[in-house]
């Protein structure tokens, strides 16, 4: 149990000269990133917490209003790094909500199978990482290794290992082809077995267990008033999951459970990470099944995605249309209005909210990043613990600092 | 009942201004009565977590009238409805009162949209800035801000190695 720091009479005396200030961060190992807090201690426990944020902001929205939709994806990707292609996919779904376009159905399943390979992505650097600064170090090892082989998937499906830009407005930038189905079977076929082996390194041993059981609570009231979702808040019992609450993509034709636990701990949270990366790989394991043929982009009549290349280099008609998708100048009409489209990335709400003028740019495009949300309640939460703890309730909110700063 | 009916038995329907787009349920409510209509939404419709909360300059959008529009994407999770509220300030002094007291999450939400477009939110527990230094004087995201050129890097102080 935490200490219960209020207890103290000192607390009472008007000067608090025994309390300590360490400043934690902007470089440190366990912020994975720049974020900076300052703590105020008394003796080892944390009394306050102030966290001070904005290293890595670096205009992001404001570059939105400047790009098109297609080239604002090389920025959203950069966004949440850990997982590159959810934030693409979920930027496109709110794109092709506001223009009112529906994808194809290969395209589905295929933007499906990317944004549950991005939640393994995720899930396992952030199980890992949490394993790391707790000094648990082979399961960071074998975490690794799983996705630098998701990895090597995005690469031979995207060309790209790391920031991708692989979908576009009406679709992807290329099809895939059944090796790159294989591929993604064979890797999950060596998945399971290093996910079994995690949860034997790491699930029952003792020190992992006393470092993160009872440390970091959130109650299920507090995770709905504060804004907090994926998760987190369903390791605090919030039964809420937008894959199921609002489908989208192909999720409501799919097989699958929303994980939730109760304890609303560090502990909670590993073990809603270690549960929902089973239940990405069920439906992995059934959209590869029934991935459809056809397709993979709108049509080109629509005059929103290039025509096939074989018909711009032979053809002056499909020259004249790429050209008019391509050109910063033509472009296409797009509704005078505003949508807010969310998707459950693998941190939380990933929602964008996006304003329409009529021009292939948005006038104003919003983020509603989860790191940001989540980043919020970490003082609360970190109130009476050690200082010990700081990392590993830092790393059960799992907050990727490029998002949060934009 | 539903929240628009609700909505409308309780306030003069002529303030509110009801619109859909695709599956968004908006509201457009005028600034002055901002307060009553957010606690009669959490306290009476069920609205128990506020999502989202941004702003828009309209400054150069065809047709505008007023300069901010501040969005509220309010989330009820029993039910799952959605409802996207949105109200209108102006120049000079943006100002709206803070709804810290009905959802904690305005918290960073709104320190945000001061940071970027200056609009204040009376009654926040703590208006700084978040994303930018607190020595920066302007609000980036506001379209009178250009997108590049010189200026602000220019005003801070450079440490040399020599002084740091």
């Amino acid at each position: 149990m935490p200490f219960e720091v209020s207890d103290l009479a000192e607390m009472d005396a008007p000067e608090k000269e025994y309390l300590w200030t360490l400043n934690f961060g902007p470089q440190h190992p366990a912020t994975h990133t720049t974020l900076r807090l300052i703590l105020t201690l008394d003796g080892e426990t944390v009394i306050n917490a102030l966290p001070h944020i904005g290293y890595l902001h670096s205009g992001f929205e404001k570059l939105g209003e400047h790009l098109d939709f297609n080239q604002y994806v090389t920025i959203v990707d950069r966004m949440n790094y850990i997982s590159p292609l959810a934030n693409e996919i979920s930027w496109h779904h709110a794109v092709e909500k506001l223009l009112g376009i529906e994808i194809t159905p290969r395209c589905k399943y295929l933007r499906t199978i990317l944004a549950e390979l991005m939640r393994l992505h995720d899930h396992l650097l952030n199980v890992g990482t949490t394993g790391l600064d707790l000094g648990a170090f082979t399961a960071f090892l074998y975490a690794f290794y799983q996705r630098e082989k998701i990895y090597d998937i995005v690469e031979s499906a995207s060309g790209q290992r790391f920031h991708t830009s692989y979908t576009r407005v009406g679709g992807v930038m290329f099809d895939v082809n059944n090796a790159w189905v294989d591929k993604i079977r064979d890797f999950l076929k060596g998945f399971m077995p290093v996910h079994a082996e995690v949860h034997r390194l790491l699930t029952r041993n003792r020190i992992f267990i006393d470092r993160l059981k009872g440390v970091g609570y959130l109650s299920g009231e507090d995770c709905i008033n504060m804004g907090v979702t994926g998760p987190l808040a369903r390791a605090s019992g919030v039964l809420r999951d937008l894959r199921k609450d609002e489908p989208y993509l192909a999720y409501p034709d799919l097989d699958f459970k929303i994980v939730a636990a109760k304890d609303g701990d560090c502990y909670a949270r590993y073990l809603v990470r270690m549960q929902e990366m089973l239940e990405s790989v069920k439906i992995i394991e059934q959209c590869l099944d029934n991935i459809p043929e056809g397709p993979v982009n709108i049509d080109a009549q629509t005059h929103i995605v290039p025509p096939a290349k074989p018909s711009v280099y032979r053809s002056i008609e499909g020259l004249i249309q790429h050209f008019e998708v391509m050109m910063p100048n033509r472009g296409y009409e797009t509704p005078r209005e505003e949508i807010y489209a969310a998707t459950e990335s693998p941190n939380g709400e990933l929602g964008y909210y996006i304003v329409g003028d009529g021009s292939p740019r948005s006038y104003r495009a919003r983020t509603r990043p989860p790191s940001y949300i989540h980043f919020a309640v970490f003082p609360q939460i970190i109130k009476g613990h050690q200082l010990s703890d700081v990392v590993a309730v830092l790393g059960s909110l799992n907050i990727i600092a490029a998002e949060l700063d934009r | 009942m539903s929240t628009a009916e609700a909505l409308k038995a309780k306030f003069p329907e002529d303030e509110l201004v009801f619109s859909e787009f695709r599956d968004n349920h908006r509201v457009a409510v005028p600034a002055a009565k901002l307060m009553p209509i957010l606690s009669m939404l959490k306290s009476e419709c069920g609205f128990d977590m506020l999502a989202e909360l941004t702003a828009v300059d309209y400054l150069e959008y065809e047709g505008a009238t007023d300069r901010f529009g501040v969005v509220y994407v309010l989330l009820n999770n029993t039910s799952g409805e959605r409802l996207i509220l949105k109200t209108f300030v102006n120049d000079p002094n943006p100002s709206l009162p803070s709804v810290y007291s009905l959802w904690k999450s305005a918290d960073w939400l709104e320190r945000e949209v001061y940071d970027m477009f200056g609009i204040t939110f009376a009654g926040h527990p703590d208006l700084r800035r978040i994303l930018m230094p607190d020595e920066f004087t302007a609000f980036p995201l506001r379209k009178d801000y250009p997108l590049k050129g010189r200026g602000e890097r220019h005003n801070f102080p450079i440490v040399t190695r020599a002084d740091s």
